[in-house]
C-alpha cells in the first residue's frame, strides 16, 4: 500500500527492526508502535509483516485479536472504565451511564474535542476500592460522579 | 527531634495511589520542609489493608505505627500532633503489626509485602530475601523439585494442579532449551494478589522463577503481565535490571554455574491469555488462541520446548519453601490444600484487602470477622468466588470452609482466591447475563460451544427475563450450559456457565420474567428475537 506518511512509515520500520530479533517479537513491536504513535496504523501491518517475514494476514490477525491495540488515533487521554463484577457490586453500571453522558460518547469512541477516548476494561486489580477507572496510566479508586467531574474537568 | 531522620512510609501500590497516596507523600514532604524537620520518606508497598489506604506509617524505636486513611489535608494536623513520635491522633491505628486484620494473618508468601521498599535489594535481603535461592544453589534439580513436591504446593492461578508435578515433568523432558513462564495475566475480577506481589515485593517472584529455572534446567524466563497493570510492569522491569546488576540474574548466578535470563512481556488486554496455552501463543507473537492438549506445555510449551508455566503466587511461594523447608510450608492448611491461601476480599465490603491465612477458614468469617460486612451496610446477598467463571455462593453456604475440595463439593471454586461481595440490591439475573456477555467478549473463538454458546446464552437470558416462552427458554439455557461445560476446549467456555447455573439454582428469582406481566413480551427486541 502506498502511504501518505513516509516519515511515519520509516519510524514504524525502525521500531520493528529494533525488536525483530527477539523471540516472539510481534507483540513487543506492536506495543512500541502504539506507545510511539498512539495507535497501530493500517500501513504498519505491511511493514511489520515484511520485517518479521510474516504474512499481512498474520499481523492483521494479531492486531485485531487484542483489545488493547487500536487501529485509529485515540483522544489525548484514554479513560478506561472497569465493567467487571467487583466494580458492578459498587455501582459501576450507574457510573458508566454517567461517564457516557458526561463525555457524550459510547465505548470505543472519542469526544468531539479529541480530549478523551472511552474504553471498557475488565478489571484493573483495584477491586477492594471499587468502582475504578484508569486515565492513561493513573488509576482512581472509589470513583463517584463528582470524582469523574474532577478527573475529566 | 534527634538528628537522624525519622522514617515515614507512604505506600506506592496502585490501590493506595488510586486513593491519593502520591498526594499524601507530597504533602508530608512539603510539611516536613516547612517545619524544617528531617524525615526520610520510603515508598513501601501496601500492607493490603485497603480500606485504610493511604496508610501512613512512622518508625519509632524500630516499631512502625500506622495512621490512616490519610488525606493531604490531614498532614499538617498530623505533624502538629507530633505523629513523628507516634503520638495519638484521631487517625492513629497503633503499631501496624498489631492491627487485628493483619495480626491474625499468616503471612508467608506476603511476608515482606508492604514492609519494604519494593525495588531495594538490600531491603529484600535484610528481610530474608534470597535465602531460598542460596539453598537451591547447593541442591540438585531433583532435590529442588522434590522439595516443591513435598510442600504440597498447588497452583494458585485457579486450577490447583500440584506445582511439583509440573516441575518434575519439565525436569524429565530432555531439550536444548527450556523455559519458565510466569502467568501474570491476572484478569479475574476481585483479584489483585499477583499485582501486589509484583508491585510490592518483585524480587520474591524473580527469586521463585530463578529457583524454578535451576530446578528444571531452564535458562530463560518470561513474566507475562497484563497491560492493565502499568505499575507492576514498571516495578518488575526495574527489579529485574537491579537483580541482573547484582548477579542474581544472567549468567553465573552468584558466581556459580547457573544461568537464568528473565524478561517482562506486556500482554494486550485479552482475558483468554490467562489460559496457559493461549498465553504461550501470545508470547510467541500470535493470536491468543487456546491450544489442544496434549501435548502438555511441560513437554511442548513455549516455542515448542518444555516449559514451566505457573501463576505469580505459586512462584512467589517457592522461595520460602526452599528457605524454611517443605515441612514448614506443608504444616499449614487442611486436607489436600496445603500452605496458605491469599484471599482477596473485594467488591461491596467494608474492609476489603489481602488476607493470607491457612486454608480452611469458613467463608462467613472472611466476610464478617475480616470484612466487617458489606460496605453499604446492607445484608450480603451473594459472593462470587474464584473470578468471573466462579459460582455465586448463597448465604446458606457461607459456613463452607474455604479450601479447594470443600468449595468444589458445594459446586463453587476457590480459583485464584478472589471474593467479590454483593449486597441485596444485586440483580442476580443481570449477573448471570453478564457471565455470558463477558465470555462472548473474551472468547478466543476457537471452539464453537464457547464462541457461539456465550452469544446465545445472552440472548436466551434476555428472552427469559422478558417473559418470552419462559419455561422452554429456561430448559434451553440449562441445555446450553451443559453443552458449553462439556464441549468447550478450555475453562473460559467450560466454566462461564457456572455462575449462570449457580444463579439458576440458588437465586432463581433472577432468572424469571422481569416483565410487568409475566408471559407477555413487552420488550420489542426480545419479541423480534423470538420470531
Amino acid at each position: 500500500m502506498k502511504s501518505a506518511e513516509p516519515q511515519q512509515d520509516a519510524k514504524v520500520r525502525r521500531l520493528a527492526e529494533a525488536k525483530a530479533a527477539e523471540p516472539g517479537a510481534l507483540l513487543p513491536i506492536l506495543h512500541s508502535i502504539q506507545d510511539e504513535l498512539g495507535y497501530v496504523p493500517e500501513t504498519a501491518v505491511g511493514i511489520v509483516a515484511e520485517v518479521l517475514n510474516l504474512s499481512r494476514a498474520e499481523v492483521h490477525g494479531v492486531v485485531t485479536f487484542y483489545h488493547f491495540f487500536r487501529t485509529h488515533p485515540a483522544g489525548k487521554h484514554t479513560l478506561y472504565l472497569c465493567r467487571a463484577e467487583a466494580c458492578q457490586s459498587m455501582g459501576s453500571r450507574q457510573l458508566e451511564q454517567y461517564v457516557r453522558e458526561k463525555l457524550g460518547v459510547d465505548f470505543h469512541e472519542t469526544t468531539a474535542d479529541g480530549r478523551f477516548s472511552l474504553e471498557p476494561v475488565y478489571c484493573l486489580g483495584n477491586c477492594a476500592c471499587s468502582p475504578a477507572v484508569m486515565v492513561d496510566e493513573t488509576v482512581y479508586g472509589r470513583v463517584t460522579p463528582e470524582r469523574i467531574d474532577e478527573i475529566v474537568g | 527531634m534527634s538528628t537522624t531522620s525519622v522514617k515515614v512510609f507512604v505506600p506506592s501500590d496502585t490501590t493506595a495511589r488510586s486513593l491519593g497516596a502520591d498526594q499524601v507523600a507530597a504533602a508530608v514532604a512539603a510539611e516536613a520542609n516547612k517545619r524544617g524537620v528531617s524525615i526520610e520518606i520510603v515508598r513501601n508497598g501496601s500492607r493490603g489493608l485497603y480500606w485504610l489506604e493511604p496508610l501512613l506509617e512512622v518508625e519509632v524505636d524500630g516499631v512502625r505505627h500506622a495512621y490512616g486513611p490519610v488525606t493531604p489535608a490531614d498532614v499538617p494536623d498530623l505533624f502538629a500532633a507530633t505523629f513523628l513520635e507516634a503520638a495519638p491522633h484521631r487517625l492513629a491505628l497503633g503499631p501496624t503489626e498489631k492491627i487485628e486484620y493483619l495480626a491474625k494473618q499468616t503471612r508467608l508468601t506476603f511476608a515482606r509485602v508492604g514492609l519494604i521498599d519494593p525495588v531495594s535489594l538490600d531491603d529484600y535481603r535484610a528481610h530474608g530475601g534470597y535465602r531460598g535461592l542460596a539453598n537451591a544453589l547447593k541442591m540438585s534439580g531433583e532435590q529442588i523439585v522434590q522439595a516443591v513436591l513435598d510442600s504440597g504446593l498447588r497452583g494458585r492461578g485457579g486450577a490447583a494442579f500440584p506445582t511439583g508435578i509440573k516441575w518434575k515433568t519439565v525436569l524429565g523432558a530432555p531439550a536444548d532449551q527450556k523455559y519458565v513462564v510466569c502467568n501474570a495475566d491476572e484478569g479475574d475480577s476481585g483479584t489483585f494478589a499477583d499485582r501486589m506481589v509484583m508491585e510490592s515485593d518483585p524480587y520474591v517472584l524473580i527469586e521463585g522463577m530463578t529457583i524454578a529455572g535451576l530446578a528444571v534446567g531452564a535458562t530463560r524466563g518470561y513474566v507475562y503481565i497484563r497491560c492493565e497493570y502499568p505499575q507492576a510492569i514498571r516495578t518488575m522491569r526495574e527489579a529485574i535490571e537491579r537483580a541482573k546488576a547484582a548477579g542474581f540474574l544472567g549468567d553465573g548466578i552468584q558466581g556459580g554455574k547457573g544461568s537464568f535470563h528473565l524478561e517482562v512481556r506486556e500482554a494486550a488486554g485479552a482475558y483468554i491469555c490467562g489460559e496457559e496455552t493461549s498465553l504461550l501463543e501470545s508470547l510467541e507473537g500470535k493470536r491468543g488462541m487456546v491450544r489442544y492438549r496434549p501435548p502438555l506445555p511441560a513437554i511442548k510449551g513455549l516455542f515448542g520446548k518444555p516449559s514451566i508455566i505457573n501463576n505469580v503466587i505459586s512462584l512467589a511461594s517457592v522461595p520460602i519453601i526452599l528457605d524454611k523447608g517443605a515441612e514448614f510450608y506443608k504444616n499449614y492448611g487442611l486436607g489436600r490444600s496445603r500452605g496458605t491461601l491469599t484471599i482477596q476480599l473485594a467488591g461491596n465490603i467494608k474492609r476489603g484487602g489481602l488476607i493470607e491465612i491457612p486454608f480452611g477458614i469458613p467463608l462467613r468469617d472472611i466476610l464478617y470477622a475480616y470484612g466487617g460486612g458489606s460496605a453499604t451496610g446492607r445484608p450480603i446477598a451473594a459472593v462470587q468466588a474464584g473470578g468471573p467463571l466462579g459460582a455465586y455462593v448463597h448465604p446458606t453456604q457461607f459456613d463452607t470452609p474455604f479450601d479447594y475440595e470443600q468449595f468444589a463439593a458445594v459446586g463453587a471454586m476457590v480459583g485464584h482466591g478472589g471474593l467479590v461481595v454483593f449486597d441485596d440490591t444485586v440483580d442476580m439475573g443481570e449477573m448471570a447475563r453478564f457471565a455470558m456477555e463477558f465470555c462472548a467478549i473474551e472468547s478466543c473463538g476457537k471452539c464453537t460451544p464457547c464462541r457461539i454458546g456465550a452469544v446465545r446464552g445472552v440472548e436466551v437470558i434476555d428472552r427469559i427475563r422478558s417473559g418470552v416462552n419462559e419455561s422452554s427458554n429456561l430448559a434451553l439455557l440449562k441445555e446450553l450450559c451443559e453443552t458449553m461445560v462439556s464441549g468447550s476446549l478450555c475453562a473460559l467456555g467450560g466454566m462461564a456457565p457456572f455462575p449462570v447455573l449457580s444463579v439458576l439454582k440458588h437465586f432463581p428469582e433472577g432468572l424469571k420474567s422481569q416483565a410487568p406481566s409475566a408471559g407477555k413480551a413487552t420488550d420489542r427486541r426480545a419479541t423480534e428475537q423470538a420470531l
